[in-house]
């Protein structure tokens, strides 16, 4: 029997992808988000995407690009660069439905999905405008003598989780090296089907170190794709091996008007794979270079 | 004559840092999340001084056993003494066994506080973070925070445009119940030192940095504030701790946090 082959390339694991899904995006604020796979995104005409994520430049991408229907977040955030002004000029144009959670919230409602149950309950929430502004958001009581109120976090079913790693094999054994995992194994347990990039392919007995067995959160009967993309998280930060593209950053922070982020795409996503995009960062040696960010 | 007993100069900002670290005074073993940099240099002078049972992290998923200096390490290694993973932090915080100050861009008389938007929330004028933790935080564990500009564009006269940390505003607590873990602490800010404990937890000002009056304040504050029985000028910061504040941000990145960086004593 053939062994587990799961290899696809980016174009392949877009491919998947339909217009009017739910997608979760891994990876926190400007820090291993699968950036390749949202260029990707920009370069196809899928549109009403209903986005899940601790959201970065990720977020601000598929907002500037008008691909956002949706957006179910705690934050959107470029670290270094607090605000992400893509998203905030989407944000106050109004042009997609907001779903504002607590960031414990939306780690809830991925458990729940991952659990399928229908919720789970959280006195998160309670006494906030969290639940003013999302009127399906409901409570229930607790049946036991405490009678507490609760807010009954509904389940967040994706359609489709994308996720960056650092090395992973071609049964979908992932690796994820930097001190800290987020909280993509939830959104891979909350997903129909979950996609990888990695920074590098490996063998499964590459993966064979026992003390290192801790770093792998990702159970690989979730995964349905993995393709390796070199620095497939820049502009945002892939620990050990790279860090956050700062300088990268500022300049589509900057592309504002809609000239100026046509021009931005032109650049740096059309038409361009994964090579000819390191080299308008400056190359893959400036890439490998940037230093990790200290907070 | 001690060094500890002779007078001495400092910032505006040392004087925040040494009023926020004493929030944390008498927390014992809870998490002490500082984010911003008062915030996080009053957390770490707490723990490198009087309150070292504090958990701290090094700003990304170490627990610490001594707090990190801030900006660059030139060489400086964390010493780790656990891991707090995002993921574990909420986990740590249901429990309750936390205590953050953060620095809320809008805060009501009710200690509600806001960092999502600012006007209409279909359309705002202003889109920020997002509520963040926020809800979780405030229902679960103390909070407390630094307004670096007490005026009243911070201090609003009505609710926050958007309630992300909640407070004590019984209108929107389920059944009119005070949330039982809801625990709001101290609020230091450029002008003063505030507590909630004015009548109905009144936000209260308990100590007026040198050369502020209470009315200054009361001016700059959308609502009205109480006052402490005495109200005290907030301690300066004893040679001691300027000492761990210099060792805790060898940068002096603390002279970016007011404009022109000003003397903690106001000129006469």
């Amino acid at each position: 029997m053939a062994d587990l082959n799961k290899t696809m390339n980016v174009a392949e694991i877009v491919g998947q992808l339909e217009s009017g899904m739910t997608i979760g995006v891994g990876g926190w604020g400007a820090r291993r988000k699968p950036m390749a796979l949202i260029r990707e995104i920009l370069k196809t005409d899928l549109t009403d995407l209903s986005i899940v994520a601790y959201g970065g430049c990720d977020v601000g991408m598929l907002a500037a690009a008008g691909k956002l229907r949706k957006l179910t977040f705690g934050f959107v955030s470029l670290d270094s660069i607090p605000l992400e002004k893509q998203f905030r000029q989407k944000r106050q144009q109004g042009t997609f439905e907001v779903n504002e959670l607590d960031e414990g919230m939306v780690q809830l409602g991925l458990k729940a999905a991952a659990m399928r149950v229908p919720f789970l309950p959280t006195p998160v929430g309670l006494a906030s405008d969290v639940l003013t502004h999302n009127p399906h958001l409901k409570t229930v009581t607790s049946p036991y003598d405490d009678g507490a109120e609760l807010v009954a976090m509904p389940a967040l079913r994706l359609d489709v989780a994308l996720c960056h790693v650092n090395k992973a094999d071609p049964r979908g054994n992932s690796w994820i090296y930097g001190p800290d995992p987020f909280f993509d194994e939830w959104f891979a347990r909350a997903a129909d089907k979950t996609y990888l990039t990695t920074e590098q392919l490996v063998t499964t007995a590459d993966l064979d170190v026992k003390s290192e067995a801790i770093r792998m959160p990702i159970d690989r009967c979730h995964v349905n794709g993995v393709a390796e993309v070199p620095m497939g998280a820049h502009p945002t930060s892939c620990a050990p091996d790279y860090g956050i593209d700062v300088k990268f950053l500022k300049n589509y922070s900057a592309a504002l008007s809609d000239e100026e982020w046509a021009a931005w795409v032109a650049d740096h996503v059309t038409g361009k794979d994964q090579a000819a995009y390191i080299e308008t960062a400056g190359g893959a040696d400036a890439v490998r270079s940037l230093p990790l960010p200290v907070f | 004559m001690s060094v500890a007993n002779t007078p001495h100069e400092y910032t505006l900002a040392e004087l925040c840092i040494a009023a926020a670290a004493e929030a944390f005074r008498g927390n014992g073993e809870v998490l002490a999340t500082g984010i911003g940099l008062v915030p996080r240099l009053a957390a770490s002078l707490a723990k490198a001084t009087f309150e070292p049972g504090l958990l701290m992290t090094d700003g990304e998923v170490y627990l610490v056993a001594e707090p990190v200096p801030v900006g660059p390490r030139q060489g400086y290694e964390p010493k780790i003494e656990g891991y707090m993973s995002y993921e574990r932090v909420f986990d740590l915080l249901y429990t309750g066994r936390r205590h953050a100050m953060v620095g809320p861009v809008q805060l009501d008389r009710y200690g509600q506080t806001n960092i999502s938007i600012i006007g209409d929330y279909a359309q705002p004028k202003a889109a920020l973070l997002g509520v963040r933790g926020f809800p979780g935080n405030t229902i679960n564990h103390a909070n407390s925070m630094f307004v670096p500009n007490h005026s009243t564009r911070a201090f609003v006269e009505g609710e926050v445009d958007m309630v992300g940390g909640i407070g004590y505003n019984p209108a929107r607590w389920p059944g009119g119940k005070k949330p039982e873990h809801l625990e709001l602490r101290k609020i230091v800010t450029d002008l003063c030192v505030m507590d909630f404990g004015g009548p109905d937890h009144q936000i209260r000002v308990v100590s007026l940095h040198p050369g502020v009056t209470f009315d200054e304040v009361q001016d700059k504050t959308g609502f009205p504030l109480a006052q402490a029985d005495k109200i005290a000028t907030t301690a300066a910061p004893t040679a001691d701790a300027l000492a761990m504040i210099i060792r805790l941000d060898p940068h002096n990145l603390r002279a970016t946090v007011f404009k022109d960086n000003p003397p903690g004593v106001r000129a006469a």
